[in-house]
């Protein structure tokens, strides 16, 4: 069974790697195939020279972006989470305001932000307000959904041995909510990235505030295509492991019990 | 009542239930159970056996009549000598907890302190059978041990009034009967001094025959009371009471009053 295992796990890494490999030296084939242009599509070998020779650029505009991703991201968690522990307190609350979450979720960003940026005058705040905008959704409903979540037979249970609110709260609501609460940051962590890079698109930042947004955008005017696939290349990279950070997270906090619960329960 | 008989432990006085639905789930009913008692309710589903016992536990108010607890109200509960635990229908244990601070909860929401409450745990899982998986989590155990360290956690308390929910109906035949068994043995265990009474819901008539002193019949629809039946047979109960000739004559009896009280319902 152990070796299944492992050889599942090895297959798991090695199945998208070799598509990944493949999609490469197709895409490479391509390009030379046709003598295409490094301006229209670049070889990647070409987008892997220019990501080199550009770093310490580009390593920079990461910076910048992460920092607005991250500040967003952590917001998010923090004003969702918040946010969805009042919801779950009082029915009559959620009933008043959770229209309103669902407005600001289905706004899209690209059509606020113009306003946001001209309201506030630091543009970093700004910018870490688009992405908040984007990424609490999640946190919220998912939270709320998941403090709402609650094994009823263990809510007798409390309520049989005198539970005090905290307690209901603490000690049933907080675990059953968590890995709603951790399918939220998965989905939260990648619209944070997505709503920094709208945003530094829109509010289009230079000089030193300069994020991957806008090296896309110049790299783009200036049919710089290599530096834009670079660009690309790097957000992407950046998205894959934010994901792969909050999975770990999960795992790490939930693995003990949940995802095992899960099997369980589809194999009755 | 001459003087000499047990004090009642709950009593039900022409209790009803009506859900806001306009569901009447139960109908007038009254039943007195006294102390050290093993009581069984018997009915088919839907018939209010769950609603009844859930009144008895006090987790929710009857829509009409009146619910005493030792001579008094809700408010008797919990305190020396007047503890009450429920056992529900499937183990309810948080997947979080390992077992041993499963069986704990009752103790941590109480604010007993941790070390007292370890041992306690300790000692209610020996007693179930479950001693050296305290630190297991519930996933990890067969369904049976599960309603085991269900049952654990309601002993954990020392409780004076069990009230069970159907706890061994999702287990096979085989886990059912030796849970029953040790359910005899735990009631029998607690000795003359302090005796252990049990009301006990079921939809099973052999399971009723073997575990009761009594058995309380209910027809569905709305709940009621159809009759009851005294298994007046001795304790401890043996393997072979169950395919003996008195286990089936009180299992027909039951059955058809069950027949009765069902066709009266639909008629």
């Amino acid at each position: 069974m152990s070796a299944t295992r492992r050889g599942e796990r090895v297959l798991r890494v090695a199945a998208p790697l070799g598509v990944a490999l493949l999609v490469l030296a197709a895409w490479h084939a391509l390009v030379v195939a046709y003598d295409l242009p490094r301006y229209i599509v670049p070889s990647p070998l070409v987008v892997a020279q220019t990501l080199a020779a550009d770093w310490e650029l580009l390593a920079r505009s990461l910076a910048v972006t992460l920092k607005i991703t991250l500040a967003a991201f952590a917001l998010a968690v923090l004003a969702g989470t918040l946010v969805a522990f009042l919801f779950s307190q009082s029915r009559w609350l959620e009933m008043s305001l959770f229209p309103y979450a669902v407005i600001l979720q289905v706004t899209p960003i690209v059509a606020v932000a113009p306003l946001i940026i001209i309201w506030v005058r630091d543009t970093q705040l700004a910018l870490v307000l688009c992405a908040l905008i984007v990424a609490v959704f999640p946190v919220i409903s998912n939270t709320t959904l998941g403090l709402r979540s609650v094994d009823p037979g263990l809510l007798s249970l409390m309520r049989m041995y005198k539970a005090s609110r905290w307690q209901v709260l603490w000690r049933l609501r907080v675990p059953s909510a968590a890995p709603y609460f951790f399918a939220g940051l998965r989905i939260s962590s990648g619209l944070a990235l997505i709503g920094a890079v709208v945003a530094e698109f829109v509010a289009g930042t230079g000089a030193a505030g300069a994020g991957l947004a806008y090296q896309i955008l110049q790299a783009g005017l200036q049919l710089n295509v290599p530096r834009l696939f670079a660009a690309l290349a790097v957000l992407t990279l950046t998205g894959v492991a934010l994901f792969a950070a909050m999975v770990w997270l999960s795992n790490a906090v939930l693995g003990g019990w949940h995802e095992s619960m899960v099997s369980a329960r589809s194999e009755e | 009542m001459s003087a000499a008989a047990p004090r009642a432990v709950v009593e039900l006085d022409r209790v009803s239930r009506t859900y806001p639905s306009g569901t009447r789930a139960l109908d007038s009913v009254s039943l007195t159970v006294a102390e050290g008692e093993l009581v069984t309710l018997l009915g088919p589903s839907g018939c209010g056996k769950s609603t009844l016992l859930g009144i008895a536990a006090a987790l929710q108010p009857p829509s009409s009549g009146a619910v005493r607890w030792w001579g008094e109200g809700p408010g008797r509960i919990g305190t020396a000598g007047h503890r009450l635990a429920m056992v529900f229908q499937s183990a309810t244990l948080m997947p979080w907890l390992r077992v041993a601070s499963n069986v704990r909860l009752p103790l941590d929401l109480a604010g007993i302190e941790r070390g007292a409450g370890d041992r306690a745990a300790r000692a209610a899982l020996a007693r179930v059978g479950l001693a050296g998986f305290e630190a297991s989590y519930p996933r990890e155990l067969s369904g049976g041990m599960q309603m085991r360290a269900s049952i654990a956690r309601a002993l954990v308390t020392e409780p004076d009034l069990l009230l069970m929910d159907e706890p061994f109906g999702a287990l096979d035949e085989i886990t059912r009967a030796r849970l029953d068994a040790d359910l005899l043995a735990l009631w029998a265990g607690r000795g003359a001094g302090q005796r252990l009474t049990v009301v006990f819901v079921t939809h099973s008539v052999y399971e009723a025959v073997y575990l009761s002193q009594r058995v309380v019949v209910m027809s569905a629809r709305p709940g009621r009371l159809a009759g009851e039946v005294a298994i007046d047979e001795p304790y401890p109960r043996t393997d072979d009471f169950r395919v003996s000739q008195r286990f089936a004559s009180h299992a027909r009896a039951l059955q058809q009053l069950l027949a009765r009280a069902t066709e009266a319902a639909a008629r």
